[in-house]
């Protein structure tokens, strides 16, 4: 009988030793730390930062509650009003011009040009260099002393002037371009992969049908990359958004404050000022503004794939 | 992928006249923008050679008349940056003990993530990849009280090890979505003929996933590396003086109050901080770009 049980149990289950058991769950305890470190990295440095937004933390981080008077503090700073007036006039400007420089180099590498991969790579190379190198480099160019300007009238045009850089006004511009410097090349390589993904009996077609150049591109190849579009201006907005370390390199936020973006102004705030507290509100601002853009992003996605599934 | 020719060919149909006049246009194009994209790169590669009585004559965008790479050299070993007259050496090779091993961690533990989530998926394992991701979108400037705190508690505040473990952390989200969406295409036919065949987790990896890895990995290891390299605002914030790295150390350099700006010192330092990711670039171009379209385009 006792023997009969053994076998049957043995048939059925087999003794697992601790081993094997932990083995079957080897994906997940690998996985452990990753997400652990995700939890601590995403969500709780979020809350952390929130909860410290809410304290009256100054040079250091404490844990008493104030409520949202940082906030309010924050949005009567006339700093804070800057930065974030920067942000809106950076960032539109920043994507559309990226996003024309891009089309334009896209469409004009995709008209079967030679050496191709060479216009490529001299267009795309500003994307390996740092915001830091970026931003100092130009910021000599922009030097009216020693950069352009005296570049032009060394060329004997002695009433030219660009001197943006010492301009409250134009100091903003100037970061403008040199963003579109660095990122106009991405925009650029990912368009023209788009281009080259249209499906080309649609076009042969229209060009069949007696479609000019220009009608072409913009009731055919362009609509059919509509999603492309909208995937680069969403990485382009998250880096407008996140724009730090150029305003830092380039103009140091000035002339003044002109140039301040949020993200230096939450810097300038928890290290250079010692008001933690207002710093959090303004870097949880940051991350809003992030939300902003991508959760609608993230459901568009969402939204798209699901509509494919169901057309099959 | 991008290197394919073009399908369509606008000018196909029109007369050689109009040809060759766009075809003029077009390269026309190209070049003023080829020449507004280099500039700067010209500018700073011809000024690390010149003399600096030279530059400030002739200004910045000049024919060399002199050269001398004693920049270079100052730059490298002399320069003083915030007290200390070392050059950027120091900074340069912090860069490389933060980068290479936060590189190799993080693309390490992206590719075994990634392996996971697509081949060993388990319920959950959807919303836990999606958690790991949504760390690409986080900004530095929420982090930074909290990585402050951690990096005080266990001892590793102004240290290249506590930029290894941030940037290896935050790098994680980018490598295991790399990997993921590398590995999630390999059919999963091949990994039960496996299991059939008696091979566990650590034997598929090694004898299948491996195998197919290296283009994921060389653009996983791209992207890290001059992502981590060029990275400021942590360095910025949790060292200090020589243990910053050099992408962070530029701008106390360039900053430095003194009244004359020492142009060809400063183009030097400039280039030396710019070139492990610009020689990676050139390099690993292709990859470069496939890392970009990846997840893009689908």
């Amino acid at each position: 009988m006792t023997i009969l049980a053994a076998n049957h149990a043995e048939a059925t289950a087999p003794p697992r030793s601790l081993s094997e058991r932990l083995g079957a769950y080897l994906p997940q305890i690998l996985l452990a730390p990753s997400i652990f470190a995700s939890f601590v990295y995403v969500f709780l440095f979020s809350v952390w930062t929130f909860y410290v937004s809410l304290s009256n933390s100054s040079l250091l981080p404490t844990y008493d509650y104030v409520g949202f008077s940082h906030y309010a503090s924050l949005w009567k700073s006339a700093r804070w009003n800057i930065a974030y007036t920067n942000l809106f006039l950076f960032s539109s400007l920043y994507v559309a011009g990226a996003l024309l420089i891009g089309l334009t180099l896209a469409i004009a590498i995709d008209q079967r040009v030679r050496f191709e991969s060479a216009w490529r790579t001299i267009y795309l190379y500003p994307l390996a260099v740092s915001f830091v190198v970026t931003g100092t480099v130009w910021s000599w160019l922009y030097n009216p002393t020693s950069g352009i300007e005296f570049f032009m009238h060394g060329l004997g045009w002695s009433s030219f002037q660009f001197a943006w850089t010492t301009s409250r006004d134009l100091a903003i511009y100037v970061v403008v371009i040199t963003g579109i410097w660095q990122s106009s090349g991405f925009a650029m390589a990912l368009l023209l992969a788009g281009l080259r993904s249209v499906d080309q009996d649609l076009v042969k077609a229209a060009q069949i049908d007696g479609a000019s150049v220009f009608r072409t591109y913009w009731r055919i190849i362009l609509p059919a990359i509509r999603p492309i579009f909208i995937a680069v201006i969403v990485v382009l907005l998250q880096f407008a958004i996140k724009t730090f370390d150029l305003v830092l390199a380039l103009t140091g936020g000035g002339p003044g404050i002109s140039t301040t973006m949020p993200a230096n102004f939450v810097y300038d705030l928890m290290f250079q000022r010692g008001q933690i507290a207002e710093g959090a509100a303004a870097a949880m601002m940051i991350l809003a503004a992030l939300a902003l853009v991508l959760v609608p992003y993230g459901l568009w996605q969402v939204w798209r794939q699901q509509r494919e599934a169901v057309r099959g | 992928m991008a290197d394919q020719q073009a399908g369509y060919d606008p000018f196909a149909t029109s007369g050689t006249w109009v040809r060759t006049r766009a075809k003029l246009g077009i390269y026309a194009l190209l070049s003023l923008f080829a020449a507004y994209y280099l500039l700067p790169l010209f500018v700073v590669i011809l000024n690390s050679f010149r003399d600096l009585p030279e530059i400030a004559a002739n200004g910045l965008i000049a024919w060399p008349r002199s050269f001398n790479p004693k920049g270079w050299y100052a730059a490298w070993d002399t320069y003083c940056v915030g007290g200390t007259c070392a050059g950027v050496k120091g900074n340069f090779y912090n860069s490389l003990r933060m980068t290479i091993p936060a590189t190799l961690l993080s693309t390490a533990i992206g590719a075994l993530n990634g392996y996971i989530l697509s081949k060993w998926r388990f319920p959950g394992s959807g919303f836990v990849f999606g958690a790991i991701t949504l760390g690409v979108f986080m900004p530095g400037q929420i982090a930074l009280l909290p990585w402050a705190y951690i990096l005080g508690q266990i001892g590793l505040t102004n240290s290249t090890y506590g930029l290894i473990l941030v940037h290896t952390v935050q790098g994680l989200s980018f490598t295991t979505l790399f990997c993921r969406n590398f590995y999630v295409n390999i059919p999963d036919d091949l990994i039960k003929a496996a299991r059939i065949d008696g091979a566990g987790f650590w034997r598929i990896f090694r004898k299948i996933i491996l195998p197919l890895s290296p283009p994921i990995l060389i653009v996983t290891v791209i992207w890290q590396f001059t992502g981590i390299w060029n990275e400021f605002l942590y360095g910025v914030v949790f060292t200090s003086g020589r243990e910053q790295p050099i992408t962070s150390a530029l701008v106390a350099l360039s900053t430095n109050g003194t009244n004359v700006r020492q142009y060809d010192v400063m183009s030097a330092a400039v280039l030396i901080a710019a070139l492990p990711p610009l020689l990676i670039y050139f390099f690993g171009g292709r990859y470069f770009v496939r890392g970009l379209t990846q997840g893009a385009i689908k």
